[in-house]
């Protein structure tokens, strides 16, 4: 058997075992090898209870418990269904990952303060766990907003103007839509059903009684706009620019939490809003759906032309992730099950191939302290595998098979089509032509064109960035191609949150 | 109702630090007088505790002074009558808890911005305040509250005066505070001549019984000139502007005592006299109702916006009480039992976010001998207790959640969703949300210069502040998260309190 572990125990150990890994890096502040290797050890016990809670999860279990209740109605409680479990899955194994890349890359290019990097690092994997478990709203904004908090250090980890401003940016939009939007949402939810757990079904929906609410009623539009604005970590315009102004931060920060782990916060607390707030259901039978359907149309569009005027490879990857998020917004706001299965695979599959291509333009910058796109011609010849590990991120992100990337794009566009909405069928083609444009094109040049007056090179060989930068880069890489063929039993094993989707019915 | 074995509780809040206060002014300079201010605050606190959950197992608890009951055939007794109900139990504890951390803490500090020899009177006065609080909160007299109120007045007036040391403009300050202070005292008592002269009593049971019904020119004209008079007391918006050079030049350890407990009394008053004593019946009663949700809007965003471009961070954080004061005439003016109990909610929670931030400030000064924004650069590698405990109440006063401001920002988003006023209620809750932002700004303001300013680098070394005022301090923090966790204090009691406020409002005066 996998363990002896109860689901529930590995829940508690791994919500509590960062904070002791935190306090860990602190005290091997001065020993860097083993403030890295405690990160590691922490990461590898997280992510096999994540996958113990996975499986007990799949095999129908629930597990949950309760830490305290504040108003009745009101509690911090945790319960798991497979949603959660797929992002605490992700946001932990790919943790790992991340942190390997981020020894090489804080090592490569200097950096200070790398304990307190390590440290905030460590308080935003609970916290996105503490929103993966999360069994209620109430929960899911308090570990929201420590996700906040516990990144704005490590947004402003160069301690310069240009990394402040950024953080001000950063902090005022998330905090600020959290508070003034996010919060009056959960309020009003409060008010309206007098809790706010995540229910099966929809807790406007309402189970046996009927809904509390008509699916056409304003309110519910009212509603939906305060949570798809408010959860201002999903990115959806015109709530996007903190995303690229947190690209001040260094690489490793922008590849697992700009790819992963916060703004898929963002996209999963969609999800979760829609399946469990709202009910898919319900949200078809109103109408409110229908205009951040659109929104979120607009957003994919308007971002990836954005990405396309940028010269900073991580602006335009930022970019990039603003529109792609709004795919997933796309399939909760289609309101049909194969949408919301194609948003939740989403989650997966553009968390691999993104992180890919953030942990690639990282090992670019610090093996040759390039940023811009402009002044990488040619320099493809000198790292191929940097160059080839994101030309794959890049297949999955447009949505090319045998990438993961493939099959979210694959079902929305179906469910799209499903539900009469044509436009967003060729929304999502006219995307994927874009970021053929603007991911594959500077890697080509990057092959093909003469090398750039900037680069010089003494010898005639390559000159890749650490081993460090490079293989978790690969990793990513390769699980997108994994990814693709094990679609089916991520499916299946979402089924009981996202409903039958039935291919070809 | 007396309580078994307890009769003479309900007078014992007052006569303690009463009778404790001159006894202070015979002590020499230095230790004792603050070793006894703790004490009396200590005992003081107990009490109001026993006091607290008497009245929450016994109901309301009445106290004739003296013993000078209600003669045979009259409805009222001639004398004072103490009178305590949940309401006011809350706010009896509330502000006895803060004196019993504010105390103890002030030593350092006082040592350090009083002459060392005026400290018996220091202690004299700040005991004597202290008293004024309490009995303004415990009685049940409308006159008895108009003496209380100079008695804390007057000694407040001297305490902020005494900042004169660090900065001389403590005393204009003071001098503003007591023109305005004495001009809203008048209008009190004003007030309280009119109800005198149409009921012919001044307890404030009896008056809710006589007013009953009437409604004259002079009423309401008695009413108008209470709910001013306290307003001024309150700094409501326009009636603030004594406030924040009072809370700013004032000794440290005085503006973290009034900052948490003076304000705090007075919304206690304006609800008893809005609830309690005058009730819905009072059609006029609207009328304040309606002027109190304007009010208090304008007052969350002008103070908060004036609060973002202070240079000083106690004029800062004195700004912002105007603010908060705001949300707190914003739950009144619901008329509701969720709206007034999410004010008394944020009465408790914003006394506590208050005395940590500007206990946390008091550290500062002690040890930088300045509260300008300037001071604060780098503090947090300087002094990371202090700075640390100033970001956690920071946060609590933006609403954060494991915090009570989210607590008190949550009850009173849902009680303004409940309610029927003439603005949308959606619109109120996301006025709250956006003036919460504000706050965040000028908290982030703070944040931001204490852990990515460097420290200037002429500064000198310095060390944390003592023990004592770090241990103080944090009591008051983890306060802040303590009392998100445990809400039956704050939620259970206020709500209960709210209950019984509203329902004698109504007219049903037995369901106390």
């Amino acid at each position: 058997m996998l363990s002896l572990l109860s689901p529930e125990m590995a829940m508690y150990i791994s919500l509590i075992l960062p904070i002791f890994g935190l306090f860990g890096i602190m005290l091997a502040d001065k020993v860097p090898n083993v403030r890295e290797g405690v990160t590691l050890v922490t990461g590898a016990i997280v992510f096999y209870m994540a996958i113990i809670v996975a499986v007990a999860v799949s095999g129908g279990a629930r597990p949950g418990f309760e830490v305290a209740e504040i108003i009745p109605g009101l509690a911090i409680r945790f319960e798991v269904e497979p949603l959660g479990a797929m992002f605490g899955v992700i946001a932990s194994g790919l943790w790992i990952v991340n942190s390997l890349y981020s020894i090489g890359y804080m090592r490569g290019t200097h950096e200070k303060h790398q304990t307190r990097f390590y440290m905030c690092f460590a308080i935003a994997i609970m916290s996105a766990l503490g929103i993966a478990y999360s069994a209620n709203l109430l929960t899911f904004f308090i570990f929201y907003e420590v996700l906040t908090l516990s990144t704005f250090p490590l947004v402003t980890h160069k301690e310069n103007e240009a990394a402040r401003n950024g953080g001000r940016i950063y902090l005022g939009i998330l905090l600020g839509t959290s508070i003034g939007l996010l919060l009056p949402a959960i309020v009003l939810t409060y008010v309206l059903t007098g809790t706010t757990e995540f229910t099966l079904g929809g807790l406007f929906a309402g189970g046996a009684e009927g809904p509390i609410l008509m699916a056409t009623s304003p309110v519910i539009f009212v509603l939906l706009a305060l949570f798809a604005f408010g959860i201002g970590k999903a990115a959806l315009m015109p709530i996007h620019p903190w995303l690229p102004a947190a690209m001040v931060a260094p690489t490793p920060v922008s590849a697992f939490l700009h790819a992963v782990a916060v703004v898929k916060a963002g996209v999963f607390g969609i999800l979760k809003v829609v399946i469990f707030i709202f009910g898919v259901d319900f949200l078809a039978e109103g109408w409110a759906a229908d205009f951040f359907l659109w929104l979120a149309a607009f957003s994919v569009l308007a971002a990836s032309a954005i990405a396309m005027t940028q010269d900073n490879l991580k602006s335009r990857l930022a970019f990039s992730t603003v529109s792609q998020l709004s795919y997933v917004t796309i399939g909760a706001m289609l309101a049909t099950s194969m949408g919301v299965a194609g948003g939740a695979t989403q989650i997966a599959a553009h968390a691999l191939g993104k992180m890919t291509l953030f942990m690639c333009a990282g090992a670019i910058y610090v093996a040759h302290h390039k940023s811009l796109i402009s002044e990488m011609r040619g320099l493809g010849r000198k790292m191929p595998f940097t160059f080839i590990a994101f030309i794959i991120g890049a297949f999955s992100i447009i949505g090319l098979p045998p990438m993961a990337g493939s099959w979210p794009k694959f079902m929305l566009m179906w469910s799209a089509a499903d539900a009469g909405h044509q436009l967003v069928f060729v929304v999502l083609i006219a995307s994927s032509l874009m970021n053929i444009v603007y991911l594959l094109t500077p890697m080509l040049r990057g092959f093909m064109d003469p090398m750039s007056s900037g680069l010089k090179f003494d010898k005639d060989c390559l000159a890749e960035a650490p081993l460090f930068c490079l293989v978790p880069a690969w990793i990513t890489a390769i699980g997108t191609i994994v990814l693709f063929f094990y679609i089916e039993p991520l499916i299946a094993f979402l089924e009981p949150v996202t409903g039958a989707i039935g291919f070809g019915g | 109702m007396a309580i078994p074995g307890l009769e003479q509780l309900p007078v014992l809040p007052v006569v303690i630090p009463l009778v404790a206060a001159p006894l202070t002014l015979l002590m020499k300079p230095g230790r004792a007088p603050w070793a006894w201010a703790t004490l009396v605050s200590w005992v003081t606190f107990v009490v109001t505790l026993l006091l607290l959950e008497a009245v929450w197992v016994h109901g309301p608890v009445e106290y004739a002074m003296g013993g000078w009951g209600a003669p045979e055939g009259m409805s009222a007794p001639i004398g004072i009558t103490y009178y305590v109900d949940l309401a006011n139990a809350l706010v009896l504890t509330l502000v006895a808890g803060i004196a019993s951390v504010v105390f103890p803490y002030a030593y350092y500090s006082v040592e350090s911005e009083i002459d060392h020899r005026q400290t018996p009177a220091f202690y004299t006065a700040l005991l004597i305040c202290f008293t004024g609080l309490l009995g303004v909160t415990i009685t049940g007299d409308a006159f008895n509250v108009f003496v209380f109120l100079e008695i804390s007045s007057l000694s407040t007036y001297a305490l902020i005066a005494m900042g004169a040391r660090n900065d001389r403009r403590a005393l204009t300050a003071s001098f503003n505070y007591l023109v305005m202070g004495t001009i809203g005292a008048t209008f009190y008592v004003i007030g309280i001549g009119l109800l005198y002269q149409a009921t012919g009593t001044l307890n404030m049971l009896d008056l809710h019984q006589q007013l009953m019904g009437q409604s004259n020119r002079m009423v309401e004209a008695g009413f108008a000139f209470i709910i001013t008079g306290i307003g001024l007391k309150l700094a409501m918006v326009p009636l603030h502007l004594w406030l924040p050079n009072a809370y700013c030049y004032a000794p440290s350890a005085i503006s973290a005592f009034l900052a948490a407990t003076a304000t705090k009394v007075q919304v206690y008053i304006i609800l008893r006299f809005m609830f309690s004593v005058f009730g819905f019946e009072f059609a006029f009663l609207e009328v304040a109702l309606n002027a109190f949700i304007v009010l208090g809007i304008v007052g969350m965003f002008y103070a908060s916006f004036v609060a973002v471009f202070r240079d000083n961070v106690k004029q800062m954080l004195a700004y912002s009480s105007i603010a908060q004061i705001g949300y707190m005439l914003l739950g009144i003016s619901f008329g509701t039992v969720d709206g007034v109990a999410a004010s008394l909610i944020h009465v408790f929670n914003h006394a506590l976010i208050k005395a940590a931030l500007f206990m946390g400030v008091g550290c500062v000064v002690l040890r930088l001998g300045s509260s300008n924004f300037a001071a604060f650069n780098g503090l947090a590698k300087r002094m990371p207790w202090t700075a640390w405990g100033l970001i956690i109440s920071g946060l609590s006063l933006v609403g954060v959640p494991l915090t009570v401001g989210f607590i008190s920002k949550w009850k009173l988003m849902e009680a303004a969703f409940q309610t029927q006023t003439f603005i949308p209620p959606l619109l109120i809750v996301l006025l709250i949300g956006a003036s919460s932002l504000l706050a965040a700004i000028y908290i982030g303001r703070l944040a931001y210069a204490m852990l990515l300013q460097p420290v200037p680098e002429d500064a000198e070394p310095v060390k944390e502040a003592p023990h004592l005022m770090r241990i103080t301090m944090w009591i008051m923090v983890l306060a802040n998260i303590w009392f998100f966790f445990q809400t039956d204090v704050t939620v259970g009691v206020a709500t209960r309190a709210a209950q019984a406020l509203l329902d004698t409002g109504l007219g049903y005066g037995g369901a106390y």
